[in-house]
């Protein structure tokens, strides 16, 4: 039987668009630094690590051997785990077995990626199958705007409804002193900025972001002694969809997604997500999720997305907030993107999030997107489960 | 490719050599080019177990997890599934260059299969583009062809 696995200390770095200051093996330094601060741990303490980024983003293989020095793995059992956009929830979900079977009591989860140190559309392009895909294939940005397109055609949402996600996330950034966007924008400016790929435009879509994190995972017996309030794993769930670009049905929502959060929903016992989820940090790369995949995790019905952000149920105070670190249109260091969502969800449930704290937080939801429309779940919660 | 060098305080390193790759494109997918080349038809396959047909044809259904054989001939006509307009520039990784821009990215359903075929739509005005429009492929000069996706030119849309 799994053991029960609690979240007790997280740290990231403060997140900007270049940090030429630091390699990669600094960077990770620094958040793994910080979520040992966080916990009052040594590396000494550590018992196994998991690190991941993207493949190929930075042209430098076998990150689990070349950062040691910055990730404190020298003469530790560590594994690299990529899993595309996904790769930071995929970190937390494997630190989580690692800790559940009970061979380790303490294990490190870090993601990581600068994206300066590449062209990020071309590195993802490497991700396409080269005979069919690649001669079209222009990175993320218009495989997700195809789905926004099949969205809109399907409900009539607007570009509107979509703009009012990006703004809402980027007000939310402005109480996260670690993300990289804290520049308010309106609806107007999000209509205003220039059309990447239509119906993407440049704010509907996350940025480019060098940044790390890193969290701590303990075993039930040692995680309370580490930590007063740990956020309990209640359950995590993963699935991926695809296997060619063109598998992908439009008209079926984010399947990847919905069959996760049913899974996860199961294993924690929540029947009404929006009622009984307190906080949700979502990886929402671009505005038009935050419409669309609300309803793939049953917050509100099909077609129903647009009028649930328009009613501010989703914002700071409403029935479910989502995202008030800012969320990935904030801060976007891939590989650490979906492990930020983990560690959003657990100060959360810590009650250690400063200025962007949700009052009174029992369940938090944490997810993580993928390259190919794969979805991974996390259920955090206070109480033991 | 030689770049200039920025002596700035805070130095970088750059790697500016090409690198070849040659990928299998295998036997279904060979066979695929070469009815395209000879007919200027699509080929797909269809599953044994769900019945889904395929297109480009391969070797295997992943939701069935079974080897597929039955091949099917398609017409050269679908709809258009979803779109998107690409109006920022790139590099390539297969070329090194930017590639050019705008173009439209899209995504087709052939008539009688049961996936989408991504491709490119000759037509960037957003405002003459719709989900559900119908498109026909063009092809290259048979001369011209290669063995490769790009022996479909794009996609027209029809009326």
């Amino acid at each position: 039987m799994a053991r029960r696995v609690a979240i007790v200390g997280t740290g990231q770095t403060d997140h900007r668009s270049h940090r030429p200051d630091v390699n990669g093996r600094e960077m990770i330094y620094e958040a793994v630094k910080r979520a040992l601060d966080d916990c009052q741990l040594s590396i000494h303490d550590i018992d196994a690590i998991i690190i991941g980024n993207m493949d190929h983003f930075e042209s430098i293989n076998y990150v689990d051997t070349w950062s040691v020095e910055g990730s404190g793995a020298v003469m530790k059992p560590i594994m690299k785990v990529t899993t595309g956009g996904t790769t930071g929830a995929s970190v937390a979900i494997a630190a989580y077995y690692h800790v559940a079977s009970g061979f380790f009591d303490k294990v490190l989860a870090i993601g990581w990626e600068k994206n300066s140190e590449s062209d990020t559309t071309a590195a993802i392009i490497t991700c396409s199958d080269p005979v069919w895909d690649r001669a079209f294939y222009s990175g993320a940005i218009p495989s997700l705007a195809t789905e926004a397109s099949a969205y809109m055609k399907q409900y009539g949402a607007t570009q509107e409804d979509a703009a009012r996600v990006a703004v809402r996330d980027r007000t939310n950034a402005l109480s996260n002193p670690h993300a990289h966007l804290r520049k308010p924008i309106t609806i107007e400016d999000v209509m205003a900025s220039p059309m990447l790929a239509y119906p993407i435009k440049l704010l509907d879509v996350c940025p480019r972001t060098d940044g790390a994190a890193a969290v701590v995972f303990a075993a039930d017996g040692v995680a309370q002694k580490i930590a007063p309030k740990p956020a309990w794993i209640r359950a995590c769930a993963a699935r991926h969809t695809y296997s060619w670009f063109g598998d992908v049905d439009y008209n079926a929502g984010l399947l990847s997604l919905q069959r996760a959060s049913k899974e996860a929903y199961q294993r924690a016992g929540i029947r009404e997500p929006a009622d009984e989820i307190d906080v949700a940090e979502l990886y929402l790369p671009y505005s038009y999720a935050g419409l669309k995949w609300i309803e793939d995790l049953g917050f509100c019905g099909p077609g129903e997305g647009p009028g649930f952000i328009r009613d501010g149920h989703t914002d700071m105070g409403g029935k479910i907030p989502v995202n008030p670190s800012g969320g990935v249109i904030s801060t976007n260091c891939i590989g650490a993107t979906a492990l930020l969502r983990v560690a959003e969800a657990a100060m959360q449930v810590m009650g250690k999030a400063g200025q962007r704290q949700v009052p009174d937080v029992e369940v938090a939801l944490a997810t993580g997107f993928g390259g190919c429309f794969w979805s991974d779940v996390l259920i955090l919660g206070k109480a033991r489960p | 490719m030689a770049t200039e060098r920025d002596y700035g305080e805070l130095l970088t390193l750059t790697f500016s050599t090409p690198m070849p790759y040659e990928w299998s494109i295998g036997k279904y997918g060979s066979l695929f080019f070469h009815e395209i080349r000879e007919s200027q038809r699509f080929t797909g396959i269809r599953c044994p177990q769900c019945g889904k047909v395929y297109v480009p044809p391969r070797r295997l259904c992943a939701p069935c997890f079974k080897e597929l054989d039955e091949l099917i001939i398609l017409p050269n006509l679908g709809s258009i599934m979803a779109f998107s307009v690409v109006n920022y520039p790139f590099p390539d990784p297969a070329t090194g260059e930017q590639r050019p821009i705008p173009y439209t990215y899209g995504c087709i359903k052939i008539e009688g299969s049961d996936n989408i075929f991504n491709h490119v739509i000759d037509e960037t005005n957003v405002e003459k583009i719709a989900v559900g429009m119908k498109v026909a492929a063009v092809f290259k000069g048979k001369e011209e062809m290669q063995g490769n996706i790009q022996d479909i030119r794009h996609f027209r849309i029809l009326g």
